[in-house]
């Protein structure tokens, strides 16, 4: 390869995004625009008695108060998995922030001075906000069972079971046999940009602009909402401010919809940071693994049980809990597994996609519970895992989508960056773990490129370009098959009016399904081309060859970019080429489709504790992902490194905090501490596996997720290597280390039985 | 309606006479009366540096300064800092580092990374992370931000 695919190219639409220039949704500017305010209740639940508007709508500049009474009846509802989310609360409100009305003022002061003048008569309802509470007897129904029809578990909390076996664990002999429950905290997203939203008719039909992720699964919502064909519905998706999962489905873009439709106006709402924390975070879990070992550590069986914590609407969250689940054994060789993972409502707010895609918190518990294995059976930690790892094309889930890379070198090279068995001092310690995570289960790309006269081109997607440099990557992709420079590609990307359809950007698709679909559409163009040539030069076509960049004629070759003005002719023109990548659907399997990929990821590193104050100081943070192939090496390093400081988050400070009646206690900036350029380790270091055996361009797989992956379980291994003690329950505060280190813990030696019996105990006690 | 006051202050250069009402934000002022939106807004409340803005010389989270507060001051966003469309060696140095993924706190991670380089043009990586430990990047692209910086300043050397 000579052209661009494999190199450090600069972000395209970087220099725009250095000096300021770049409009993002917030700084967009319609004329006559009006702004929102949501009115929300401070507490978790409530029965909604009255709603008093009067004041509010005296406020000078005050155009619209909306309240569910004033939308159509029944209150339409929306939801990507189940219709459950009402556009503003009906009757009752389920979690801390769900807004029960709105107000839309010529200005934003008027807007926030109206929506504070609006007397809500309620009265507060006791709230479940943990497993515990919403699978006890007796427990409130968070959902109305009349919105389940026909669905036995109606009359619970919990909105799904899934489960997957296979094997009999039952029989399974095994010389040991590890158990633990481990609980991973309610986190959010906290994208620097906020989300927001503009609505307004346009003629017959709508246009939304959002900061949306899925400017198509948008546009399908509100054409149903509103009652429109998919063509009267138009959104617009400026690049994201960071996405990370939290922007994928749709939250108040149905409401700010119906205000606009209801005002003949625009309406605009960018939610505070403190509304963002309400209408999004990771879904919070309870995960128990018990993992038979024989005594030269090969694992018998596994069992795990994950109860994850929902809000009080599915949003997509019960798909990763199915999706995170369905790999909780990890990437390794189980004769037998038996995998029981649970969807739970509560009145908390609707947890959605977060990186890592309900993934790592059954990796907590599984890696963790490996590092105990480990220990108890004298193997190390590394040898353990390499025993186990599944090799290169074994179905180590039966029946699915078999090992595809060679997952043992990741593990070997993460283990040799760290400097694995080499000493290390007193107070330090060494931990590593793997992680893995199922890629798409079902993808439908197009991508369109037109070969324009003078050999520029311009190019669309529907991908969402939210930090991980799908822009740049595409481009480098077209530019390499095209031969033209990058600088003479435009591509078009977040408008559903002017780029073809495109399922979705999540789950770390988009290199491999989108750039399948732009490769195919610029090999479309390339066979064109070769037509053209035929034609022109009198050639027979098996003569000619196009690719990557040049017309490849008997006697010469022409850069196709010079070529292009010959073969089109006097008209001039264009080429244009479509592509189409998709990935099916599979009936009867349990994802609905095999994953086109896994990411897997190793991350090890090398932690100093302070027995004193118990924080943990990361000396080196080594993470190593199977890319395939990186189609830009400069980007790849920062989705990893960048995963592995998210993770850090989660690991050791992130966590809301609910009081006993369920309102979030800390919300925003001042009291949610997210890692800043001081928590980064003293010594990060990322590398890539490249054996271009993926499934997208040039060999790539999807990447930008698996560094986040084990973070949790290798901070938390190494922290029992330097101190011996054992944590369970993230995140690993200076405060919950020192506890673990004053207090030695019944269950810090895991042998079988001792920490069975612990694990009972706690299970009972536990909340979360 | 509140009473709105006239002020007057030099943008980027610009001198600029804007009236707003008292409890106007200068992060307001530039982005919604100026239409400067290259400065952005996240927490509103001090604690992200999205909004970070040069004042008189001396950098400030614009969403804590009152417009009022403004008044004859010399300001520069991130929109003043490109010359003819050339990029600074600062702003250069962002997108040869991958310092940028989602962007949207770049403009405040310049800005500040230009103020610790004016302060201290040649600082170790431990006086960068400290400068800029009042930036947030959820996008954590901390480590690419930190060697722009490095290699802004050893630029600057040469
Ligand atoms: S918006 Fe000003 S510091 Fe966050
Ligand atoms: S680059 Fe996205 S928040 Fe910093």
């Amino acid at each position: 390869m000579n052209g661009p695919v494999g190199t450090s190219a600069e972000r395209v639409d970087g220099p725009a995004r250095v000096s300021g220039g770049y409009r993002y949704l917030g700084d967009i500017r319609l004329p006559d625009v009006l702004h929102a305010k949501l009115v929300t209740l401070d507490c978790a639940r409530a029965r909604i008695r009255s709603i008093d508007a009067s004041a509010a709508r005296r406020v000078p500049g005050v155009v619209q108060v909306l309240t569910a009474a004033d939308l159509p009846q029944p209150v339409p509802r929306f939801g990507p998995q189940f219709r459950d989310r009402p556009v503003l609360a009906v009757a009752e409100t389920k979690y801390h922030g769900e807004p029960v009305a709105a107000v839309a003022a010529e200005t934003l002061a008027a807007a926030e001075d109206a929506a504070r003048l609006i007397r809500v008569e309620y009265e507060e309802l006791p709230a479940v906000c943990t497993i515990a509470a919403a699978l006890a007897q007796g427990a409130p129904l968070v959902q109305d069972p009349a919105l389940r029809l026909g669905d036995p578990l109606a009359n619970t909390n919990v909105l799904q079971e899934h489960r997957y076996a296979w094997g009999d664990t039952e029989t399974a002999a095994s010389d040991l046999i590890v158990a633990g429950t481990y609980t991973f905290p309610m986190v959010t997203h906290f994208a620097i940009e906020r989300h927001g939203c503009i609505a307004a008719r346009d003629g017959d039909g709508i246009t939304i602009w959002s900061t949306i992720q899925h400017p198509f699964w948008l546009q399908r919502t509100i054409a149903e909402l509103l009652s429109l064909p998919l063509a009267k519905v138009r959104v617009v998706a400026p690049d994201p401010g960071g996405g990370f999962g939290g922007k994928q489905h749709a939250k108040y873009e149905p409401l700010v919809a119906f205000m606009a439709m209801r005002a003949g106006r625009p309406v605009r709402l960018i939610l505070t940071l403190e509304e963002t924390f309400q209408a999004v975070r990771r879904t919070s879990a309870q995960v128990r693994v018990r993992t038979g070992f024989r005594a030269d550590g090969a694992i018998t069986f596994r069992e795990v049980d994950a109860d994850y914590l929902l809000g009080a609407y599915a949003d997509i969250a019960d798909r990763l809990v199915s999706k995170g689940s369905y790999v909780s054994c990890g990437p390794y060789r189980i004769p037998a597994a038996r995998i029981v993972a649970r969807s739970i409502l509560s009145h908390t707010l609707p947890s959605t996609a977060f990186r890592g895609f309900g993934a790592p918190q059954p990796l907590w518990a599984s890696e963790s519970n490996m590092d105990e294995a480990a220990r108890a059976l004298g193997i190390d930690p590394v040898e353990l895992r390499l025993r186990n790892l599944a090799r290169r094309g074994e179905q180590f889930i039966p029946g699915d989508t078999p090992a595809d890379g060679a997952w043992e070198q990741t593990v070997r090279k993460a283990a040799e960056l760290v400097g694995w068995g080499t000493p290390v001092p007193a107070g330090r310690g060494r931990g590593i773990a793997v992680g893995i995570k199922p890629g798409p289960t079902t993808g439908l790309s197009y991508a369109t490129v037109r070969l324009l006269a003078d050999g520029s081109v311009v190019m669309s997607s529907g991908t969402s370009d939210m930090g991980q440099g799908a822009r740049t990557v595409y481009v480098q992709i077209a530019a390499e098959e095209l031969g033209v420079p990058m600088d003479r590609i435009t591509l078009l990307m977040g408008d559903t009016a002017v780029v073809c359809y495109d399922q979705q950007t999540s789950a770390s698709r988009s290199t491999v399904l989108m750039g399948n679909a732009i490769t195919y559409a610029c090999r479309e163009v390339q066979a064109q081309l070769r037509t053209m040539a035929a034609r022109h030069c009198q050639v027979d076509e098996s003569a000619i060859e196009v690719a990557r960049g040049v017309v490849r004629l008997p006697d010469r070759q022409i850069p196709i970019g010079e070529f292009v003005r010959l073969g089109l002719g006097r008209l001039g023109g264009e080429v244009i080429g479509i592509g189409e990548s998709r990935k099916e659907h599979v009936p009867g399997h349990p994802l609905s489709g095999s994953p086109v990929f896994f990411e897997f990821n190793c991350t090890a590193v090398d932690a100093e504790v302070d027995a004193e104050t118990g924080d943990i100081l990361l000396v080196r943070h080594v993470t190593v992902s199977d890319v395939g192939k990186a189609i830009n090496p400069m980007q790849v390093r920062g989705q990893d490194e960048g995963a592995a400081i998210q993770g850090l988050g989660h690991t050791l400070m992130e966590q809301y905090i609910l009081d006993e009646s369920g309102r979030i206690s800390n919300l925003g900036a001042l009291d949610y501490r997210i890692p800043t350029s001081m928590d980064l380790p003293l010594q990060l270091c990322s590398d890539v596996v490249e054996n271009a055996d993926g499934p997208g361009p040039y060999g790539a797989k999807g990447m930008s997720e698996g560094a986040l992956l084990c973070v949790a379980p290798a901070v938390a291994a190494a922290v029992t290597d330097a101190t011996g003690a054992v944590i369970r329950d993230l995140p690993l505060t200076a405060e919950r280390v020192w506890r673990a280190l004053s207090t030695p813990a019944a269950d810090s030696s895991p042998t079988a039985t001792a920490t069975a019996a612990a694990d009972e105990q706690r299970r009972c006690a536990d909340g979360t | 309606m509140s009473r709105t006051h006239l002020i007057r202050l030099t943008v980027n250069r610009v001198p600029r006479q804007v009236e707003v009402t008292p409890r106007h934000m200068l992060l307001d002022l530039l982005r919604d009366d100026l239409g400067l939106t290259g400065t952005k807004a996240c927490c509103l409340v001090g604690e992200c540096g999205a909004c970070t803005v040069s004042l008189d010389g001396r950098i400030v989270n614009s969403c804590l300064v009152l417009a009022v507060e403004a008044d004859g001051a010399e300001v520069t966003t991130i929109e003043g800092l490109a010359t003819d469309g050339h990029l600074t060696r600062l702003q250069q140095a962002f997108l040869d580092e991958g310092a940028v993924q989602c962007g949207y706190c770049t403009p405040g991670q310049v800005m500040a990374a230009r103020d610790l380089l004016a302060h201290n043009p040649h600082p170790t990586t431990a006086e960068i992370r400290e400068g800029l430990a009042g930036n947030l990047c959820r996008c954590s692209c901390y480590a690419q931000i930190i060697a722009a910086v490095s290699a802004a300043a050893a630029e600057e050397e040469k």
